[in-house]
């Protein structure tokens, strides 16, 4: 299956900022999340196709993941 | 209490003397600050609209000359507290009608607390065009002919030279000295104490500008604790994800993606709340094509400030803040951060507050592309969304009310009710709406409704619970407890401005915190309720203020595109703000009654 995965701030340093993957079926953020080899600890905010998600929640094709680290202003 | 040298009070935290200064008769006086009020009100916001409601009541006509404008400080600005150098600009306002309370960072404020004073009182109306000069004891009422009709560099130039080296100035730009009703005070260059049309009573009063220098310092009640309360704070901002990474090294801007991955980034006059090209004005772009360098306030360890290369004008000056970025980028349907550069500084130049300029500007888009507007009044320069040529020059001729800019000039509400379409105004009480589509952020949207001074998402911010996940993550669908939510928020952020923090603390600091930083401070008892208790009281405060000045409840409210267009596209699609589920139960939370008027047992408990 196919799944965009968009990053954003201090999580494109060295990585690809808005790219599709091809993942195993059943593969679930945290997968994406070790493959682009993001520490979890970065990560503060995972959108999934604009709805707040989880590390758990399995992915399916045509899916958008956004992941974020903490960012905030006003 | 032993006097001090101009005649006020000695008193930790506070410098202890309110300088008033009528510009009907010249009469400058020096007067004791009430510690008993001071405490109570804390200061900042605060204390401000206590004094102000005592001597002015609320039924001024905003540019009436019996009006008065309040330049005040907090009991923690100037002092070591991280981020201490806010001030308030606080008046009626004239676009909302509403107790006006702008903030704003920058060196004015510190530098004004050094030279003596915790409050500037402004009174009367100058015959002529005239400014303030302050070093320390000596304050002076000085021609300011030469520079009526100046921009504000121009203007803070010319009286830096004048003055004395390092002095700060604050002032007003054209929009100001037109009487525009989205006019913003700005100091040290790019700071502005920008919503509300601040800059237009002090326009009207003919006052450009205030300069001050100071050489005194602020009495700590308890240097050594403060010391530790400081670096225990520092540690806490320093560590924390948003202040310690996220604004330093993307500004405010770092938020235009995840607003618009979340589906809630009005966008053409919020006709829609996504943005395609949302990446190519957001704070990743800024950082890595244009930041020179971070361009940060008195004692900030966050730096958000940023100053970047502004390429079609061949400059460098400060850049724009998130809500800037929105209001002349999405909300206008613009991509070309450039173009928004430049309608920034023009705004910073000319004194106008940014997002309601960039939202009027997208009203006017929908008005003209609905024929409301017709060609023969734009110029040559049409109002269509995505045009950035239009976003550049409406906002000069906003600025020095040229044609349409004349119209444009009294805000979004305003220009849509003399077309005949007042509903495509996105505001609330008469001031445009910032960056965040409530119809997807339950939370967000009583707040807009209930903030004292019209629409504003910085009298509680519930985007940090409800998308950013601080202090911890809220559904942004639900309405369930957000308007116990939205009340802790309003009433922290009411002791934060009242302090001279920044509210970019809060992101890291809580009630505690503020608590110890002001009784080490000022020598005070405070404690987490009761800190917390103040800004209830100071919010119900400006609430009774309101209501005295004719704002009804029923202004309590969000346009009715938010309350009965669903957003059509993207992320958030088919969303609206559930307002009227959530109205009531905030009343009840508040203590007011069901028509969200304050019950005598509520103002009693809070001292009013």
């Amino acid at each position: 299956m196919m799944v965009r995965v968009k990053l954003f701030a201090t999580l494109r340093e060295g990585r690809d900022k808005d790219r599709v993957y091809e993942l195993m079926d059943g593969a679930r953020v945290i997968d994406v999340v070790n493959m682009l080899n993001i520490r979890l600890d970065d990560v503060k905010i995972l959108l999934l196709n604009g709805q707040d998600a989880d590390f758990d929640v399995q992915l399916k094709d045509g899916d958008v993941l956004s992941i974020f680290p903490p960012v905030g202003g006003g | 209490m032993e006097p001090n040298k101009k005649g006020g009070k000695f008193m930790f935290g506070y410098r202890g003397t309110i300088l008033r200064v009528n510009l009907t008769t010249g009469e400058i006086k020096k007067e004791a600050l009430d510690k008993e009020l001071a405490k109570k009100f804390i200061g900042g916001r605060g204390l401000a609209t206590k004094l102000y409601y005592d001597e002015v009541g609320a039924n001024i006509e905003p540019f009436d000359e019996k009006n008065k404008l309040f330049i005040v400080t907090g009991p923690l600005t100037g002092t070591p507290a991280p981020t201490g150098g806010r001030y308030m600009v606080v008046t009626k306002s004239p676009l909302t009608g509403t107790i006006a309370c702008s903030n704003s960072g920058g060196f004015f404020g510190a530098e004004l607390k050094s030279a003596g004073y915790d409050v500037i009182i402004i009174e009367g109306k100058a015959k002529n065009p005239v400014y303030i000069s302050i070093e320390d004891d000596k304050v002076e009422i000085k021609d300011a002919s030469h520079l009526w009709g100046k921009v504000v560099s121009e203007t803070t130039d010319e009286l830096k030279k004048v003055s004395k080296e390092k002095a700060r100035v604050l002032c007003i730009g054209p929009a100001g000295e037109k009487l525009s009703k989205i006019a913003a005070v700005i100091n040290d260059y790019d700071r502005a104490a920008g919503r509300s049309g601040v800059g237009a009573v002090m326009g009207s009063k003919n006052l450009k500008a205030i300069v001050v220098k100071g050489t005194g310092k602020v009495d700590i009640h308890d240097e050594d604790n403060l010391k530790r309360v400081v670096q225990d704070c520092i540690k806490k901002i320093r560590d924390n994800g948003v202040t310690g990474q996220g604004l330093p090294t993307y500004g405010t801007a770092v938020l235009v993606n995840i607003i618009n991955e979340n589906g809630v980034f009005p966008t053409n006059n919020f006709k829609e709340a996504y943005f395609e090209k949302a990446d190519n004005i957001s704070g990743e772009t800024m950082t890595d094509k244009y930041l020179i360098r971070k361009n940060p306030c008195y004692r900030c360890p966050i730096a958000c400030g940023r100053w970047v290369k502004i390429e079609p004008l061949n400059m460098e000056a400060g850049g724009p803040e998130y809500e800037t970025l929105w209001a002349f980028g999405a909300d206008c349907g613009v991509d070309d951060i450039q173009a928004i550069f430049v309608a920034n500084h023009l705004c910073n130049e000319y004194g106008l507050d940014t997002i309601s300029a960039g939202a009027t500007i997208a009203a006017a888009m929908e008005l003209y592309e609905k024929g409301f507007i017709k060609d023969d009044e734009v110029g040559g320069i049409p109002l269509k969304f995505g045009n950035k040529e239009a976003i550049i020059e409406w906002t000069k001729k906003m600025g020095l009310r040229e044609g349409l800019g004349d119209k444009l000039a009294e805000g979004s509400y305003r220009l849509c009710e003399m077309y005949g379409a007042p509903e495509l105004s996105m505001s609330v009480k008469k001031q445009e709406l910032p960056a965040y589509d409530p119809r997807a952020i339950q939370g967000h949207g009583l707040e807009y409704a209930t903030s004292n001074r019209g629409g504003c998402h910085v009298r509680g911010y519930m985007i940090s619970p409800e998308i950013l996940g601080l202090p911890e993550k809220l559904d942004r669908h639900s309405i369930e407890n957000k308007a116990e939510w939205v009340k802790v928020f309003q009433d922290l952020t009411a002791v934060i401005d009242s302090l001279g923090l920044c509210l970019f603390t809060s992101f890291a600091l809580g009630a505690e915190d503020y608590a110890k930083l002001l009784n080490a401070t000022c020598g005070f008892d405070y404690d987490k309720d009761s800190i917390l208790e103040a800004g209830d009281r100071i919010y119900t405060l400006e609430r009774m203020f309101n209501l005295e000045a004719g704002i009804d409840p029923s202004q309590d409210t969000l346009p009715k595109r938010l309350l009965e267009e669903p957003i059509p596209e993207g992320p958030s699609k088919g969303h609206v703000n559930r307002l009227s589920e959530l109205l009531p139960k905030y009343y009840e939370v508040r203590g007011w009654d069901e028509k969200g008027i304050p019950t005598k047992e509520k103002l009693q408990k809070l001292g009013l």
